[in-house]
């Protein structure tokens, strides 16, 4: 028996000494970015541009075989890591603010996140303003008769905390940490579902996946769409930016990468990641 | 003749060697394979507590049990699992309350009361109620309890405690069902035919005899009941709302496990330690149901 505790033991042990050093290698890689051998180009920024940006990093490694890195820290910090000179390349989902811009640093709109607000089909309702409809989600406004509806209360549907489309539509509308969820749920197609089947339910979804089974709404007498979005008049949108520095040169590997994301090619893989291209 | 009676016998001890040599290899070949059973156990173990403890250091053990607030993402993080345990202790209570009793009763009417094609047919149907992947209960459910309970109570939302509840007890009845039956039918014929004999109806025999005697496997299938309902994830995650409010009836609620599993994919930083330490909180509840478990089944064993 002592035997067998012995073995398992060391045998444990082994295993765990393995898994460190995998998990470090890796950590190794993505923090530096840095390949000597080849060309290299790191990025460091917003979360909620992972899937898009990571689909990108992806398509371009391949075809080109340049080494690409991506450090999810927040927009403020991608921001801060390329003016420090710490990443080729930042990323931010908001605009640069005036000090920033101010600093040397040039932002070029890869994309546009759009995000749907949507109903149910039997919701009469065809238009909010930015103002209810930061009310409807922090619990001042309870019934859609409030806002021209039937009489039935409204059910805020939403995100789980650290998606990204949470952190966008409450950002853009002023209502981070004060939403009154009735539901949090854990993907787009479930927030659509579960519009679908509630008369009384609201929710917010990326444009792109809004399908026929739920209505969006007007915000601000505008609807949703790739050009009022690309246009700036549908409001609940934010801008996917890239940040560089404004008097110095990208390295060879980062200015192919930014050549190739915003050449015609990468339209396609954009919108697959369900945003809407600046292009 | 000699010589023929010793070569043989060396022919014999060669032969019996090699037999040996294999047994031997095939014990070894067993013992690994059961060892990566113990091993996986002992690294999941290992893993959590390593993984689990440094956030609930960091929050504060109390803090962290019993603080009501969850907001993790929020600019003050919170990190209260006090909704989440008592909605998972709720949840599965709810479950059995409801379970329980349907899936005793059915167990004393198969096992006992049902004959031929119809014990056949109800045990396949048990069967396949065991089958069915959890994602499918969530969807169903989704698609057809939580509208139902929103017509049904009048309440804005349906997706609720009470919508996990039901679909938690649904999901139990097989493993119920299924080790109640067990345990009945090795009620020995002897103790019912006496009771019989002794002038008891059928049911009073049923349920003064049999039932008693198998009672520890009952209780056994209760607390296996209890193990998969608080284990559950995906139905519950469909149906619950995911909101972290504290448990009421009506009210949007998180489960231990779906607090880990809604938030998992994008978690960073002490957010993420915080849900291996809710894991670990859950992995404790499990270890405790299985010693409650072994408990039942060694008493079971002692009396039979």
């Amino acid at each position: 028996m002592k035997k067998i505790i012995g073995l398992l033991m060391t045998s444990a042990l082994c295993v765990g000494i393995l898994a460190g050093c995998g998990t470090k290698e890796v950590v190794n890689e993505t923090t530096n970015g840095i390949v000597t051998e080849n060309l290299s180009v790191s990025t460091d920024g917003s979360t909620s541009m992972e899937k898009v940006i990571g689909s990108l990093g992806e398509v371009f490694q391949q075809e080109t075989g340049i080494s690409f890195t991506y450090n999810p820290t927040g927009s403020g910090s991608g921001i801060k890591a390329v003016s420090e000179g710490r990443c080729d390349i930042g990323l931010s989902s908001r605009d640069l603010k005036e000090e920033e811009a101010a600093s040397g640093l040039t932002a070029t709109v890869l994309a546009y996140d759009g995000i749907a607000i949507i109903v149910n089909p039997e919701n009469p309702v065809e238009e909010l303003t930015s103002e209810t409809l930061a009310k409807i989600y922090t619990g001042e406004i309870k019934n859609w008769s409030e806002v021209g509806g039937n009489d039935t209360e409204i059910v805020l549907i939403g995100r789980e905390a650290g998606s990204g489309t949470r952190d966008g539509f409450e950002s853009i509308t002023g209502t981070e940490d004060a939403c009154k969820y009735r539901q949090e749920l854990t993907s787009t197609g479930d927030v659509i579902t579960t519009v679908s089947q509630n008369p009384g339910a609201v929710g917010y979804a990326s444009l792109a996946s809004v399908k026929d089974t739920v209505k969006a709404v007007s915000v601000d007498g505008v609807a949703p769409s790739e050009e009022t979005i690309k246009d700036g008049s549908y409001v609940v949108q934010r801008p996917f930016v890239l940040v560089t520095k404004t008097d110095e040169a990208l390295s060879e590997g980062a200015q192919k990468f930014f050549d190739y994301i915003t050449s015609d090619e990468a339209v396609e893989i954009i919108a697959g990641a369900g945003v809407v291209a600046a292009k | 003749m000699a010589n023929k009676a010793t070569a043989f016998l060396i022919g014999w001890r060669i032969e019996m060697k090699k037999t040996k040599i294999i047994e031997n290899i095939i014990h070894g070949i067993f013992l690994i394979l059961g060892l990566i059973t113990v091993a996986s156990v002992l690294l999941i173990t290992i893993y959590l507590v390593i993984a689990g403890i440094p956030a609930i250091t960091e929050i504060g053990f109390f803090k962290f049990l019993f603080g009501k607030k969850w907001a993790s993402t929020a600019a003050e993080p919170a990190f209260g699992i006090l909704p989440f345990i008592l909605t998972s202790i709720y949840g599965t209570a709810g479950a059995i309350v409801l379970g329980v009793p349907i899936g005793f009763f059915t167990a004393v009417y198969l096992s006992k009361i049902a004959t031929g094609k119809m014990r056949e047919a109800m045990e396949a149907a048990v069967s396949l109620l065991a089958g069915i992947p959890s994602v499918v209960y969530g969807l169903v459910g989704m698609l057809v309890l939580v509208p139902g309970i929103r017509k049904i109570f009048h309440v804005p939302d349906g997706a609720s405690l009470l919508a996990a509840i039901i679909i938690l007890a649904i999901m139990i009845l097989p493993s119920i069902i299924k080790v109640s039956i067990t345990a009945l039918d090795a009620v020995p014929k002897e103790y019912e035919e006496a009771s019989l004999a002794l002038g008891a109806t059928p049911i009073e025999t049923y349920f003064r005899v049999s039932v008693p005697a198998a009672k520890s496997g009952i209780a056994a299938a209760v607390v296996l009941g209890v193990g998969r309902a608080i284990g559950e994830a995906m139905a519950v995650m469909m149906v619950s709302g995911n909101v972290p409010n504290m448990p009421s009836l009506f009210q949007s609620v998180r489960f231990l496990t779906t607090a880990v599993a809604s938030e998992m994919a994008y978690s960073s930083g002490l957010q993420q330690q915080a849900l291996f330490s809710i894991a670990l909180v859950l992995f404790l509840f499990i270890m405790l149901i299985n010693v409650t478990l072994n408990f039942f089944l060694k008493k079971g064993g002692k009396t039979a």
